[in-house]
């Protein structure tokens, strides 16, 4: 095995906790000697909870013929967006299910309207959904980027990352598009001047080996396209899903100090990605405000709405002062920003 | 305004296990290496108790929250005929505690001071708990709850905890301590007990051999000075007494009453236990009392000098009321998870620390 790839297995089983977050707190000084903290202000936005993908981890998606089944009304989500606006808000994150009765005619004409009315950044459609498109409509990933792109599209989101190993995706998601799949949404929209994100979602079935596999496509990838913004780990959250049943009884759920480890590890071995951030939805305030020492950078999103986490029964509810307040509080100093990570405000 | 990486000459002390006087305190809590200050408090913790952290199968009795002081924190208190207002009946209390699913061997009693109960109540209370459920240890009544009591019996502090004691009582809890600055104790809440008084009553119940408990409410008007005054108080009595068994920092929860919207950040719950445990140094035990930390950040508190995480907390009233947004009870399960996720190793204890399992 590979140094670097020796030494992160150690770091998330051996380095003590302190030690680790210590490295981690020193790279990210490096990258952002400044002590600011930045968040953004947006709207995610679930178009649809229709998913063919069904995966175990999941509490969100329902069949087509569900009562529950939706796809969102145009005029409401409009509305939406011009709600966000008023809130100060720059983004709109738009992410639903893979539902069979959606083309990419219904997704360029939505893309257009909205830029019709709107300025605002639309960071929408992660790997799967942009996948799933591609296959229904016979094109290519590419091809499918390029029409998103010429209808309005501006970044994309690093969902559906999960863990990037085809050995857990067959345990927890095998209907999802594969690693390769994944990484050749966001190569070709980094090719094409996008900007997107990366995730990855653990705590369920992975080993300390998967995590860091991850971790390495993304940073060989990065290294090629230099497209990624920010890396984002976060952790199942095991209610209301199949997994989570599952996990809780065997192994249990990933805690707190599981999230830190991963989270300071993610900061020392992408180096070459500039922003970390801290995940309050699935964390809580507090534990993100110590991730602020553990190697993240940037608080999120101020997230006015959220329904794929709030499914799986956790709900933190909180405004952008409460962000700014959580922020200050730890001694950095607040600042909204952009998609692109522009500091537009300081608080 | 924290200061960006100060080298803190205080580690020379810490490190040669020397004395901390109040400037180191406050060098501590005005520091931002968070790590140093941590890997310190770690150590400390491990000197005394290796990896072991503790944990209890508790329940929570909070018999009325009917009371004569409103401290402005406190969301839970209630006057005669308010809307929510309680009071249980002894028999209420024992039907509570006969009906419940899952074991307990602590019974946590606090309360709001009733203005009718005689003292009697509380003695025949803990005398038929201890009836019915002789295993069982009760820690009871705050110091606030005791300089009450000892209005009602007329038998002075002493005899009244005496009386306490023969009863049943096993320990005092650590509430009502607040904050000791007498400035910020008067904007808080103004009726309640002095600082003086809470210590006096400690000290005599340590002598009648009633092991007790601290605690400080931090993250609210006080500053860093008025914490490290009121650790200094504590380590004082300690020294002279040996009664106390743990010290518990409470975060404080934000309630409207109070002149602040402000509440500490994770980072501030960490370090407050962090110097605690470096400063009590007479201290057995700090605790990180997951109820108002949450569990994540009382599991990560186990790496900066927390050795107890208290217990399953069944029926909890008081921190809920003022929004607390932990689970309603956690399972030994699942504080069992969260030891052993840190790598340290659970141990069950009983209310005086001794082992159970």
């Amino acid at each position: 095995m590979d140094g670097k790839l020796k030494q992160a297995a150690r770091h998330l089983t051996e380095t003590p906790l302190l030690e680790l977050g210590q490295m981690a707190d020193d790279c990210r000084v490096v990258l952002h000697p400044e002590h600011i903290v930045t968040f953004i202000v947006d709207r995610n936005i679930n178009y649809t909870n229709v998913c063919v993908n069904k995966c175990s981890f999941c509490a969100f998606y329902k069949d087509e013929g569900s009562p529950e089944a939706y796809i969102i009304d145009e005029g409401v989500l409009m509305e939406k967006i011009s709600e966000t606006i008023a809130l100060g808000g720059t983004q709109i994150l738009i992410q639903g299910g893979l539902n069979p009765s959606l083309n990419i005619a219904y997704y360029s004409a939505l893309l257009q309207k909205i830029k019709k009315m709107f300025t605002i950044n639309i960071h929408g459609f992660s790997p799967p959904e942009i996948a799933y498109m591609a296959s229904k409509a016979g094109l290519s990933i590419r091809e499918t980027v390029i029409t998103l792109k010429d209808a309005g599209l501006d970044s994309i989101p690093g969902g559906g990352a999960e863990i990037l190993s085809d050995r857990v995706r067959q345990l927890i998601s095998p209907r999802k598009i594969n690693t390769a799949t994944w990484l050749e949404v966001m190569k070709e929209a980094h090719l094409l001047g996008m900007r997107t994100t990366a995730t990855m979602m653990f705590g369920t079935v992975e080993t300390p080996q998967d995590i860091i596999a991850h971790l390495e496509a993304i940073w060989r990838l990065q290294g090629q396209t230099g497209g990624f913004t920010a890396f984002i780990p976060w952790t199942f959250q095991p209610g209301g899903s199949v997994l989570g049943r599952e996990i809780i009884d065997s192994t249990g759920h990933a805690t707190a100090v599981d999230y830190l480890r991963v989270l300071a590890l993610s900061r020392i071995y992408l180096d070459n990605i500039k922003n970390i951030q801290a995940s309050w939805v699935t964390q809580g305030i507090k534990t993100a405000q110590v991730a602020l020492r553990f190697g993240a950078n940037d608080f999120g999103s101020t997230m006015i709405e959220e329904n794929v986490v709030k499914a799986a029964g956790v709900a933190f509810m909180v405004s952008k002062n409460d962000i700014i307040g959580a922020i200050k509080s730890t001694g950095f100093r607040p600042a909204q920003r952009d998609t692109y990570y522009n500091v537009l405000n300081y608080f | 305004m924290l200061e960006w990486h100060v080298s803190l000459r205080v580690f020379d002390k810490i490190y040669a296990a020397e004395r901390l006087d109040s400037d180191d305190a406050l060098e501590l809590f005005h520091s931002d290496d968070l790590f140093g200050i941590g890997r310190a408090a770690s150590s400390a913790a491990e000197t005394r108790h290796d990896k072991k952290v503790y944990y209890t199968r508790n329940r929570h009795i909070n018999p009325t929250n009917l009371c004569v002081n409103r401290c402005k924190f406190c969301a839970f208190s209630r006057s005669v005929g308010q809307d929510g207002a309680y009071a249980m009946t002894i028999d209420e209390i024992l039907h509570t505690l006969a009906a419940s699913a899952s074991p307990f061997n602590e019974l946590h009693i606090v309360g709001g001071l009733h203005p009718d109960w005689p003292f009697s109540y509380y003695l025949e209370l803990i005398s038929k708990i201890k009836l019915h459920h002789p295993h069982v240890q009760i820690k009871a009544f705050t110091a606030v709850e005791i300089d009450h009591f000892t209005k009602l019996s007329g038998l002075g502090l002493q005899g009244t905890l005496s009386k306490l004691k023969a009863h049943g009582l096993d320990m005092l809890p650590g509430g009502g301590a607040e904050i000791f600055n007498e400035g910020v104790r008067a904007r808080l809440c103004p009726e309640k007990i002095h600082a003086s008084r809470w210590l006096e009553i400690h000290e005599a119940a340590h002598n009648l051999g009633i092991k007790s408990n601290a605690t400080m409410l931090y993250g609210h008007i006080e500053t860093y000075e008025d914490r490290v005054e009121h650790l200094m108080a504590l380590r004082q009595l300690q020294d002279s007494t040996g009664g106390f068994q743990a010290f518990i920092p409470l975060s404080y929860q934000p309630v409207d009453a109070v002149e602040t919207t402000r509440y500490p950040s994770g980072i501030d719950d960490l370090k407050t236990i962090a110097i605690s445990r470096l400063v009590l140094d007479n201290f057995p035990h700090i605790k990180a009392y997951w109820i108002m930390l949450g569990q994540k950040i009382c599991q990560i508190a186990l790496f900066f000098g927390a050795t107890d995480i208290d217990g399953t907390v069944i029926e909890e009233k008081i921190a809920h009321s003022a929004g607390a947004s932990s689970a309603p009870a956690l399972t030994t399960a699942e504080m069992i998870h969260l030891i052993t996720r840190a790598h340290k190793e659970a141990v069950q204890r009983n209310a005086t620390y001794e082992e159970v399992q």
